[in-house]
């Protein structure tokens, strides 16, 4: 990226974003909101000034489980579709396991995981961070390891190269984007399914239980700035996964 | 006599059809290359050039037939790495700098570093790219991508090297320029070319005989000894009337087949 260009698709966001929070302030002060409504965006973010702290330590706490989370889920959704590649029976057993995981709502499972591995540790906020980013991930990648093209395929023919030799110098960097775009997707469902797991139950600390505690306690303007410190923390994961995709990636599509 | 580089005999390929007998790609095809000798293919578009040149490699299997390669079966020569090939597309890996693909050969077959280097410099000298060392293929022109694939082949010194249409994507200049580097480097190296083409003066320039082909089933309906003797290819001989009696007798050998199928072949 250039800086004209990102200064464009940087620039017209900021600006819509600013013009919708003064709008926002406006009303809400205009005709006298309550907060448990909708607070001001000023009070909110002198909640968050006042807890940044407490926000920090959540967003860290919360942050810590989706990564552990992302990367089981990464390794095992990578590892799965390799082997699912190279032995295709594994991959027709698979396929009803993929769908069905797919179509589930994975943060459902988060009380049946909370009974399992007990309620006073994250085991089962990071296991359902993984296995939201399982599927995507897996999908992904068996989608790029397909992706080979004749040619290339035709070449390390050629050059009798050893099926570990194809692998390495053609099928993984074939695979290589589709891997990443996968992470992608993947990073902000993340921070979700470890977030939204937090509401049925385990210790305190996260994002997720600071918001509703606060809100339990009628504190609506400081629900909220956990809620930006959420969106910071999505946004964080996000914005990390696509600089990898694009700097990683920058010449693989001819 | 040492074995040919390349022995063709009754060589057939159908590529079978869900329903109905197949494409008879190739059908009764026989041909000998002598080691050092260049032999184009020429003839319209489906008449199972490409073919013929993936059964050499081994890149296909033919459903009936001898072929054999420098006296091996097509799979042991592919093995040994007997040949070095160019495709119709420049297939270049886009993850690669130039220099990576064209030395690409020579990792995957564990050459030192120092020897790659001395090669891939060579090698760039040759196809005028080396200011383009780092750069990736979606960087450079489909010509250029084109002589990255060339010189990608000439790496490990082949003693046969399997072109197909190797210079389409060529502007005449640099057409004619790689050709005559290409009549130079297999002087130096003595290697044996198969070598597919349109095109019908390069043909002829290039080689020592013309092999001229016609489709459905695709066979050889001439072959054309042009005969020059070697040191006789040079800019001069573009301008010679021996390479204009070459060009004139494989144009009729083309059109001696039925009219329709001298379509797609180029007459410059
Ligand atoms: N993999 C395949 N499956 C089925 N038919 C094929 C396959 N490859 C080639 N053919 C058929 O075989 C015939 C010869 O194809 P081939 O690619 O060898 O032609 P060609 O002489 O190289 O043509 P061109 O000059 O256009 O490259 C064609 O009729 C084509 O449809
Ligand atoms: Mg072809």
């Amino acid at each position: 990226m250039s800086g004209v260009p990102a200064a464009r698709t940087l620039g017209a966001p900021l600006v819509f974003g600013l013009a919708f929070l003064g709008l926002w302030q406006l009303l809400v002060v205009a005709l006298a909101i309550d907060p448990f409504i909708v607070p001001a965006p000023s009070a909110i973010a002198g909640q968050l000034l006042d807890h940044l702290d407490t926000v920090t330590a959540g967003a860290l706490r919360t942050g810590a489980n989706a990564l552990v989370g992302l990367v089981v889920g990464a390794v095992i959704g990578v590892v799965g579709a390799l082997l699912a590649n190279a032995v295709p029976v594994l991959d027709s057993l698979a396929a009803p396991v993929v769908a069905a995981l797919s179509v589930m709502p994975i943060v459902a499972l988060a009380p049946v995981l909370y009974t399992m591995y007990g309620a006073d540790v994250d085991t089962a906020r990071q296991l359902v961070a993984a296995l939201a980013v399982l599927i995507p991930i897996y999908v992904n990648t068996l989608r790029g390891l397909r992706q080979v093209r004749p040619v290339h395929r035709d070449l390390m023919r050629a050059y009798a190269a050893t099926p570990r030799q194809q692998q390495l110098a053609v099928t993984l960097p074939t695979a290589a984007p589709y891997v990443f775009t996968g992470l992608r997707v993947a990073s902000s469902l993340a921070v979700i399914s470890a977030l939204v797991a937090e509401y049925f139950g385990g210790p305190v600390g996260g994002l997720g239980k600071s918001i509703t505690s606060a809100a339990a306690s009628s504190n609506y303007p400081l629900a909220w700035a956990y809620v930006v410190g959420s969106i910071l923390l999505g946004l964080a994961f996000y914005v990390v996964a696509l600089a990898l995709e694009s700097g990683l990636t920058r010449h693989r599509r001819p | 006599m040492s074995s040919p580089a390349v022995h063709v005999a009754g060589l057939e390929r159908v590529f079978p059809a869900r329903r109905g007998p197949g494409v008879t790609a190739l059908a009764g095809v026989d041909l000998d290359v002598a080691p050092g000798e260049f032999v184009s293919l020429i003839g319209p578009s489906g008449c199972g050039k490409s073919t013929l040149l993936r059964l050499i490699a081994d890149l296909d299997t033919p459903t009936a037939g001898t072929l054999e390669v420098f006296g091996k079966t097509a799979r042991q020569a592919r093995r040994d790495q007997d040949y070095g090939i160019a495709f119709q597309q420049a297939g270049l890996l886009p993850w690669l700098t130039v220099t990576g693909n064209i030395e690409l050969p020579l990792t995957l077959h564990k050459i030192g570093r120092r020897e790659r280097q001395t090669k891939v410099a060579e090698l760039l000298e040759l196809i005028g790219l080396t200011d383009f060392a780092g750069s990736y293929p979606d960087q450079l022109s489909g010509g250029m991508q084109q002589r990255v694939a060339i010189a990608r082949a000439l790496a490990e010194s082949p003693r046969l090297l399997l072109m197909d249409e190797p210079f389409g994507a060529l502007d005449e200049m640099t057409r004619e320029r790689m050709q005559n580097e290409l009549v130079r480097i297999c002087a130096e190296t003595r290697a044996a070319v198969v070598f597919v083409t349109h095109s019908i003066p390069e043909a002829v320039f290039l080689s020592d005989r013309v092999v001229v082909m016609s489709p459905r089933p695709g066979r050889i309906v001439d072959v054309v000894d042009v005969a020059l003797r070697p040191g006789e290819r040079d800019e001069a001989l573009r301008e010679d009337a021996t390479f204009f009696a070459g060009v004139a007798r494989v144009r009729e050998a083309l059109h001696g087949t039925s009219v329709p199928s001298a379509r797609g072949v180029e007459h410059r």
